[in-house]
């Protein structure tokens, strides 16, 4: 395996930053689990409606920086966090902390649906915003099913129970719920960790189609799916972000000695 | 391996096998012969008049126990207003809020209130209103009851709603819900029918207690109107009736103990149901 070759299909449409508006900078950012420090010094920018992956192995901190985006890691007792994440250059962490959750949604790694039905689900987000006409509501609902591809499944059961689903099928609907408040960014923790590959192909699929309204962050532990559907790539090792480009760059080119053998498979 | 070995073997597999197959038999036995005996003497002396009837005086057959029924369920409807909230709302306090020294000495000191003896409660009761008041009433019975409700309704809230995943309720906060929201639309409701299920059995708990009853709303062969008379409850009467010198008291006293255990199995199956509908709704 000497050549830097993956001989993994790479998105098409990675190229270069030409074009690409920042939507989420984080500056110089450090965060602590008690006095385990997971991350250090952590700068990046996330551009908008595009796809960005971070890979690395377990432990790297990489899904700490994904949390760190939507500041769900405050809810970790005896967490610390220094430096700057800017969301269209307002500091996230002097925002209102629902709203940077309404604007940043998020998807996780395994599937939780609340115990509702799909409908509820969906509309939740709504509801707790503020979402007083029922028309409207159900429309909000349909479109965010159709946006998740989901709609065709479930018109015909919107009131039973969401853990009818089959396991894909809840991802998706997480992501339809996510969707339903209009996020301008959404992040998926290792949203396919838990899917077969048919479910796995739906969810990338769905990803392609999502970039053009919004902009996406993955978390992912399977570097081809990286390759993919992502355009840009963050290899993380350590808690430090080791070297972030173009997937292109990252999978054929990579300037690092570290990234190079992580993703030709000699590592991790 | 010898022989000898394994015969020893399976000699102490088969005498440990019995002595807990006996342990078990017994432990369930002893609810069925309670029933089964319960049902043979209180059943043949069941009818319409037990529970539409007042007592009749000494020496009068007759007459049912309407007054004790009613009682009853008015003194549980006290002590569930006073359980209920307080048990429930200091479960969500423990399970979602509270730090974990504080936690730990509420945790304890519930512990410990459970553990009080039910006729101190009782005393309390009696203390705080019968002795102001100067009589005897429902009031002070339905708070003695409920406070005995507490310390279960606190705990068992608790436990349900810990018992709700963590990523359920950082789906709700990845929506921008607040705290508060994420718990009052998503947590209480997934764990909605587990605490309506302990509140059931903490209910049937302290229907069929006597000791707290005895000095506060110490009994009543009338009616009671009202919150602030003494009043009837069915394990007062058992009591009463069961160590009268009468014969047919005595029967009517098997006929309430049958009515108790009766209503107390019901609640328990129901309680049971909804939990189970619960789990197969997951």
């Amino acid at each position: 395996m000497g050549s830097i070759d993956t001989g993994m299909q790479v998105a098409p449409e990675a190229k270069p930053s030409a074009g690409a508006v920042s939507k989420l900078c984080a500056k110089d950012l450090n965060f602590h689990y008690g006095s385990f420090q997971a991350l250090r010094g952590i700068s990046m920018e996330v551009y908008d409606k595009r796809v960005t992956a971070f890979i690395g192995p377990s432990g790297c901190g990489k899904s700490t920086f994904l949390r760190t985006l939507n500041r769900m890691n405050e809810t970790v007792r005896h967490s610390r966090v220094e430096g700057e994440i800017l969301l269209d250059g307002e500091n996230i962490f002097k925002l209102e902390v629902s709203q940077v959750r309404r604007r940043v949604g998020m998807v996780f790694q395994r599937s939780n649906p609340f115990p509702k039905s799909i409908f509820d689900n969906v509309a939740y987000g709504l509801r707790i915003n503020g979402y007083p006409n029922r028309a409207a509501l159900r429309d909000s609902v349909e479109q965010s099913l159709r946006r998740a591809a989901l709609w065709e499944e479930v018109k015909d059961k919107l009131h039973q129970s969401a853990y009818g689903l089959s396991g894909g099928q809840q991802q998706r609907l997480c992501i339809a719920r996510a969707l339903a408040v209009n996020p301008e960014v959404l992040l998926l923790d290792e949203p396919c960790s838990a899917l077969d590959p048919i479910a796995t192909a739906k969810i990338e699929d769905l990803i392609f189609q999502l970039k053009d309204s919004c902009t996406i962050v993955i978390v992912t532990h399977n570097m081809q799916q990286a390759a993919r559907v992502a355009d840009y790539t963050g290899f993380f090792l350590l808690g430090r972000l080791i070297e972030f480009d173009s997937t292109t760059v990252i999978f054929k080119t990579p300037a690092k000695k570290e990234t190079e053998d992580y993703v030709t498979g000699r590592f991790g | 391996m010898t022989s000898f070995h394994l015969l020893r073997r399976k000699a102490v597999n088969a005498i440990m096998l019995s002595v807990t197959a006996l342990c078990t038999l017994f432990a369930a036995g002893t609810l069925v012969f309670i029933l089964g005996y319960l049902f043979v003497h209180g059943a043949k002396s069941l009818n319409w008049d037990f529970f539409t009837k007042l007592p009749t005086p000494v020496g009068e057959t007759g007459g049912g126990m309407a007054n004790a029924i009613v009682g009853s369920a008015k003194l549980l409807l006290l002590a569930s207003l006073i359980g209920v909230p307080i048990g429930f709302l200091g479960g969500v306090y423990l399970a979602e809020f509270g730090g974990s020294t504080f936690s730990f000495i509420v945790r304890y000191t519930t512990d410990l209130l459970n553990g009080v003896p039910s006729i101190v409660m009782g005393i309390f009761a009696y203390t705080l209103i019968v002795l102001p008041q100067k009589h005897f009433s429902t009031l002070a019975g339905g708070l003695a009851l409920g406070v005995m409700m507490i310390p279960i309704a606190i705990r068992s809230s608790e436990e349900f709603l810990r018992g709700v995943p963590l990523a359920l309720r950082e789906g709700a906060m990845a929506l921008g819900a607040s705290k508060s929201k994420s718990i009052w639309t998503v947590v209480v409701p997934a764990a909605k029918h587990g605490i309506m299920t302990g509140i059931m059995l903490n209910l049937a708990r302290v229907a069929g207690e006597t000791a707290p009853l005895l000095f506060t709303s110490f009994g009543n062969r009338f009616w009671s109107p009202g919150w602030e008379q003494p009043t009837s409850a069915l394990p007062v009467m058992i009591f009463t009736y069961a160590v009268a010198p009468y014969d047919d008291w005595h029967q009517q006293a098997w006929s309430a103990g049958f009515v108790l255990l009766m209503l107390v199995l019901s609640v328990n199956i129901a309680a049971r149901l909804i939990l189970s509908k619960r789990v197969a709704a997951r």
